[in-house]
């Protein structure tokens, strides 16, 4: 039981309950949807791009405890940064959640979202965490299709 | 809330009946002797699918290991020995649905392919545009996504029986939808979400009244009751072997002899057919005509030995054994501040679906599971019943005749502890 304290975080627990920049960007100028078919979650995912920064995120949708506080971090990390950094900060997170569990290359770009390392125990649950970031990705490149974690 | 389920354990716990000796059950079952993440299995995931008694495994591993040859075809002994045991699945699988002859017993791979092999069958021989195919808001997406498959290939278009709050279909609204147009009827026997048990016979005569066939999915039904089919009358009945404590990979098809020989071949290649040349072949009778290629025989091999085992525990022992686990534990979440109960039909099988607050299934269900407690969460193939009930995914607990009540108490308690973490 006392493992479970390292997956369900504070900061996973209170971004989960308060989500932070839920709604939508009118006139925004990328956006996407994801869904995670195995259950059921989904996710639209707005963001408001100018001279290739991040100037605002925000998401609908319905998830998980990890799915909703992944995605609540992922929003907040986001403001501000460059396109190329997000991409970037995607990359760390990825490496994160997937790797062979040492310690993760960078650790500065992922700050907060360090919390989400504990995830990696627990295979099934990965997808919930990464569906934030699978989506942002589809925005950034302007993929038509809703992205699916399946 | 309260399921409708009135039995009290308290009630039940002497009686006439001998003693249901679930801790000899359970010596039977292999996998539920071992630790998941340090503690005790506790396995209530049975509506996914079941774990295997011993006498399943040895049946599959003693084809393997004496009898593997392939089936209706070897003049030797090894062949004769697989294609008598092969047989002799089949009209135990009769026996099991009291079907009229072996020949109305088709072997597939589960559910699944008997439901897409009759829409397939209805797409091409049956359906025109404009027809109707009914299905119950309760269906499984097995039950929905191959008659939406023989819909687009068609015209036909799908309507659909709704069900109540509680989990009832509204049978009043049944005649309504039974149209000039309808070409067949789809129904649950039992739901995987909600747990009712569907009034099957009364839909068969209400449908027949109007000369229209009638499909039952019967997956969830027949780990917990007794079907007999031609007391139903239904015209086709399906089930998986691996949710009756059979091996995956094996499943029935039942039509009676007309229904069968109405549908055209499904699937195409060795076995089911007669004679075959360029320009024309001729095919085998039901139900050869729909197993092209060689069959899960180890497969079928296992089912027989996995209802024979269930003849043994006897249904009536069974549903007792069920029912009371199922009271206990509705009982025992009703208690839990948050618990909402989806699905309260009265009779209903030992499947308890439920939301916990503000607690997402998902989160629960891994929760529950480094307490060693397995169960399934999510829209459990079933998305227009979740969304019946406004709620993105659902927890299910689903129990089967090796469950204990010392399991249920402890599913309760890892509940509780659930809930604790959330609220920290």
């Amino acid at each position: 039981m006392s493992e479970l304290q390292d997956l369900y975080q504070e900061l996973i627990l209170d971004h989960n309950a308060h989500p932070r920049n839920v709604g939508v960007i009118d006139g925004c100028t990328h956006h996407a949807e994801g869904v995670n078919p195995l259950c059921g979650d989904t996710l639209k995912l707005f963001l408001d791009v100018k001279d290739g920064v991040i100037r605002d995120a925000k998401f609908q949708g319905a998830g998980c405890a990890i799915s909703t506080a992944s995605t609540s971090l992922m929003t907040q990390t986001l403001k501000g940064k460059t396109t190329a950094e997000a991409t970037s900060v995607l990359a760390a997170f990825h490496a994160l959640l997937t790797g062979d569990g040492g310690p993760p290359p960078n650790p500065e770009l992922l700050g907060k979202l360090l919390a989400f390392a504990g995830v990696r125990e627990y295979p099934s649950r990965v997808k919930c965490a990464t569906l934030a970031w699978h989506t942002l990705d589809a925005a950034l490149h302007h993929k038509g299709e809703p992205v699916s974690t399946e | 809330m309260m399921a409708a389920v009135s039995t009290r354990p308290a009630e039940r716990a002497t009686g006439d009946l001998p003693r249901y000796d679930v801790g000899a059950l359970r010596t039977a079952f292999p996998a539920l002797h071992q630790a998941v993440h340090g503690q005790p299995l506790v396995y209530l995931d049975n509506g996914a699918t079941t774990q295997k008694p011993r006498a399943v495994i040895d049946a599959v591993v003693s084809y393997y290991t004496t009898d593997c040859a392939n089936v209706h075809r070897g003049a030797y002994l090894l062949s004769e020995r697989a294609t008598l045991r092969y047989d002799a699945a089949r009209h135990r699988v009769a026996e099991f649905l009291h079907a009229a002859t072996d020949q109305e017993i088709v072997f597939v791979r589960g559910a699944t392919e008997a439901i897409n092999l009759v829409a397939a069958g209805f797409a091409r021989s049956r359906l025109q545009p404009g027809d109707e195919v009914l299905l119950s808001e309760m269906e499984h997406h097995s039950n929905i996504v191959p008659w939406q498959l023989a819909c687009e290939a068609t015209g036909a278009v799908i309507k659909v029986l709704p069900f109540d709050d509680q989990g009832v279909l509204e049978l009043d609204r049944l005649d309504a939808l039974l149209g000039p147009k309808t070409r067949i009827v789809a129904v649950t026997h039992v739901s995987n979400v909600l747990g009712t048990v569907n009034p099957v016979a009364e839909i068969v005569r209400r449908a027949h009244a109007r000369g229209i066939p009638v499909l039952v999915d019967g997956a969830q039904a027949v780990p917990h009751l007794p079907v007999d089919v031609q007391a139903l009358g239904c015209d086709y009945y399906v089930f998986s072997g691996h949710k009756v404590y059979g091996p995956t990979g094996i499943g029935v098809l039942y039509g009676t002899a007309e229904a069968l020989q109405a549908l055209p071949p499904y699937q195409g290649g060795g076995d089911m057919v007669r004679t075959v040349t360029f320009p024309k072949t001729t095919y085998a009778p039901i139900p050869s005509r729909f197993e092209a290629g060689t069959p899960d025989i180890a497969g079928a091999i296992g089912l027989k030995a996995a209802l024979d085992f269930v003849a043994t525990v006897g249904f009536d022992a069974i549903a007792d054994h069920e029912h009371r686990l199922l009271a206990l534990a509705s009982h025992a979440l009703a208690a839990i501040p948050e618990v909402r109960l989806v699905g309260t039909a009265p009779g209903k099988a030992s499947v308890l679906a439920f939301t916990l607050g503000n607690v997402h299934p998902h989160d629960l269900a891994t929760i529950l599971d480094r307490q060693g407690v397995a169960i399934r969460a999510g829209h459990h193939c079933a998305q227009p019943v979740v969304k019946h009930y406004g709620v993105p995914a659902v927890a299910r607990a689903s129990f089967a005749l090796y469950n204990t009540e010392a399991e249920v108490s402890f599913f309760a308690d890892a509940l509780v502890k659930a809930q604790e973490i959330f609220k920290r």
